[in-house]
């Protein structure tokens, strides 16, 4: 009776993770057709994309649109100006997000608290609502138009500094108070101690900054104004209205838009997937 | 230990001082970069909001005249009433998508991180491709999905026109940002359930309660501050919306999907109405916080810590 029933159990069980399968893979199908579309049809000629009834294989593999599309809009620059402006941005993000989130988490200092309350109760705070007198401050500084206006937009965000600090008040004070008695300036510690241990906050961050950076649309959009410099997204949106009807080479763009990120996905998903559980919680 | 130290040579600056300025000099990098593009930028947006302020410059202060005239701008009617909407239909479509999603992750499955990556690609792709490959596979005409809609029989006049409809635009876009969306959340909530006790459930299970009993009694209350998070973090983003309808409709046809962020954004920079771009943003920014407020006050009748 007793071993009739674990089998049956078993046996449920089994079609329980069968079950469990199914549904996951119907959901990835859901997830990925999109890009399974995006990348068919970039290999596609213009009329094939479009067919009635539709195809999803391409009768003929059209690889010429890699090298058409780079022909017919300056998209080799877009991605350059895309990877300098997110770059730089991350760089600074990073250092000084650090710096700031030591200072928050490691030393006193008369309105610390204040300081960083105005931090957090501006992530709060939409874009919008600040984006026009901040227009303004741009273009008195001389920084419309120009990358490095764009760099310092994406570096000094608070979510960077919330981030670092909430793993910074996770290290010991102890730690930083033995380096002290030792003689380590506070500059020391931050650089041979906080730095090297923080590598997966720092780690987590940089993707963050580097993919919002280059996901950026709106920032570029209200900015820059110039078609040399535009970024990725805004270079690959021109692209899209202005050769309307050229399908299947707005699909290769956009295959091409993704390809970074997709790399740098691949690499960090785990980790980046773990941050987000963990701090995207405790925050 | 302070009175110990010898006072024959004083330094210029006391010690606690100059600790004080070490730790400013580690904020300062980032803090004048945040003041000058985030902090000061809020204040002034609520000055500027009482201003007439347009592309010629500041014009005299108009006092409430900007949001009286607000509220009479068809425009700005509209744009609320979609933005509501937008709000309304995506924060419960994600909340409880991503939730089911990892209930059905949270258990000891092979290659369960491939699908967690899969679910959570969307999230981390620009709206720009996505539009452009979601418009042409809900193309009311040639599209996949009307296509395959069409061969389950249903008669072409009665298929949605997607993005090219009044009615139907604001749902696709709803649509897709649920897809892309939901694998950010379902992450959330995968951390969140990894947390609860696999006792708790095994006691349960003792007692002879369903799957179902065990959800609605163990995983939704130890649950409840995850849940709290992703509420709020749903509320914030649904208003501040922009980019995937931006992208997919531009707020059209007509303004049947027009948001009140891209209110902002034209009165701003396309009409150069500043001062009352700004009053828009005023009030925009007093619904998220309102919001925000409403569902902080609730937490603690049904949040359980």
């Amino acid at each position: 009776m007793g071993h009739l029933l674990t089998t049956r159990g078993k046996g449920r069980k089994a079609a329980g993770t069968a079950l469990t399968y199914l549904l996951l893979i119907l959901f990835s199908l859901v997830m990925l057709l999109p890009f399974a579309w995006m990348l068919v049809s970039s290999v596609k000629n213009a009329n094939d994309v479009f067919a009635y009834p539709m195809k999803w294989w391409p009768e003929v593999f059209v690889w010429e649109n890699y090298r058409v599309v780079f022909q017919k809009i300056p998209f080799a620059l877009f991605l350059g100006n895309s990877f300098k402006v997110a770059v730089f941005a991350t760089l600074f993000q990073l250092l000084t997000s650090s710096l700031a989130a030591y200072g928050f988490s490691k030393i006193w200092f008369p309105g610390r608290n204040a300081l960083f309350f105005a931090y957090v109760a501006t992530i709060a705070i939409p874009w919008h609502a600040y984006m026009v007198p901040q227009y303004f401050i741009m273009r008195s500084l001389n920084l419309t138009n120009r990358h490095l206006g764009l760099i310092f937009l994406f570096s000094f965000t608070a979510f960077g500094v919330f981030l670092v600090r909430q793993f910074y008040t996770s290290i010991p004070d102890e730690l930083c108070e033995a380096a002290r008695i030792d003689g380590l300036s506070e500059y020391g510690i931050y650089a041979r101690i906080m730095l090297p241990l923080s590598k997966p906050v720092l780690a987590t961050l940089a993707v963050f900054s580097f993919v919002g950076a280059w996901n950026d649309y709106l920032g570029s959009m209200i900015y820059i104004s110039a078609d040399d410099k535009k970024l990725i997204q805004t270079g690959l949106r021109l692209f899209i209205t202005t050769y309307s009807a050229d399908y299947a080479m707005i699909m290769t763009g956009c295959v091409i838009s993704l390809v970074p990120i997709f790399i740098i996905f691949i690499f960090s998903q785990r980790f980046l997937i773990e941050g987000i559980a963990t701090t995207g919680i405790k925050g | 230990m302070r009175q110990a130290r010898p006072a024959a040579r004083r330094p210029l600056l006391s010690r606690r001082m100059k600790n004080y300025l070490i730790g400013y000099s580690f904020i300062l990098p980032n803090f004048i970069g945040f003041a000058v593009l985030t902090l000061i930028p809020s204040l002034v947006a609520i000055i500027m909001s009482f201003c007439d302020w347009t592309g010629a410059g500041f014009q005299g202060f108009v006092g409430l005249r900007n949001y009286i005239e607000m509220f009479g701008n068809s425009t700005f009617q509209i744009s609320i009433r979609n933005s509501l909407l937008y709000a309304l239909l995506t924060i419960p479509s994600i909340l409880v998508l991503s939730l089911a999603v990892a209930v059905v992750m949270n258990r000891p499955l092979k290659g369960i991180g491939i699908f967690r990556a899969i679910y959570f690609w969307p999230y981390v792709t620009a709206v720009v491709a996505l539009a452009a490959v979601w418009n042409m596979l809900f193309n009311p005409d040639m599209g996949v999905v009307n296509q395959f809609l069409g061969s389950l029989g249903l008669p072409t006049e009665y298929l949605p026109r997607w993005t090219a409809s009044t009615t139907w635009s604001l749902p696709t876009v709803i649509l897709a940002q649920i897809w892309k969306g939901t694998g950010y959340y379902m992450v959330i909530f995968l951390a969140g359930l990894q947390t609860i006790p696999r006792e708790l459930y095994e006691a349960a299970e003792v007692d002879g309660a369903s799957r179902w009993k065990s959800f609605v009694n163990i995983t939704i209350p130890m649950l409840t501050p995850t849940i709290f998070f992703v509420l709020i973090m749903l509320t914030i983003n649904a208003f501040q919306v922009y980019e995937i309808v931006q992208v997919m409709t531009a707020g059209g046809p007509g303004r049947s999907s027009f948001v009140i962020s891209m209110h902002i954004y034209r009165s701003a920079f396309v009409d150069n109405r500043f001062g009352y771009a700004s009053a828009v943003a005023m009030v925009l920014f007093v619904i998220v916080a309102a919001l925000t407020v409403i569902q902080f006050k609730g937490e603690k009748k049904w949040v359980t810590y």
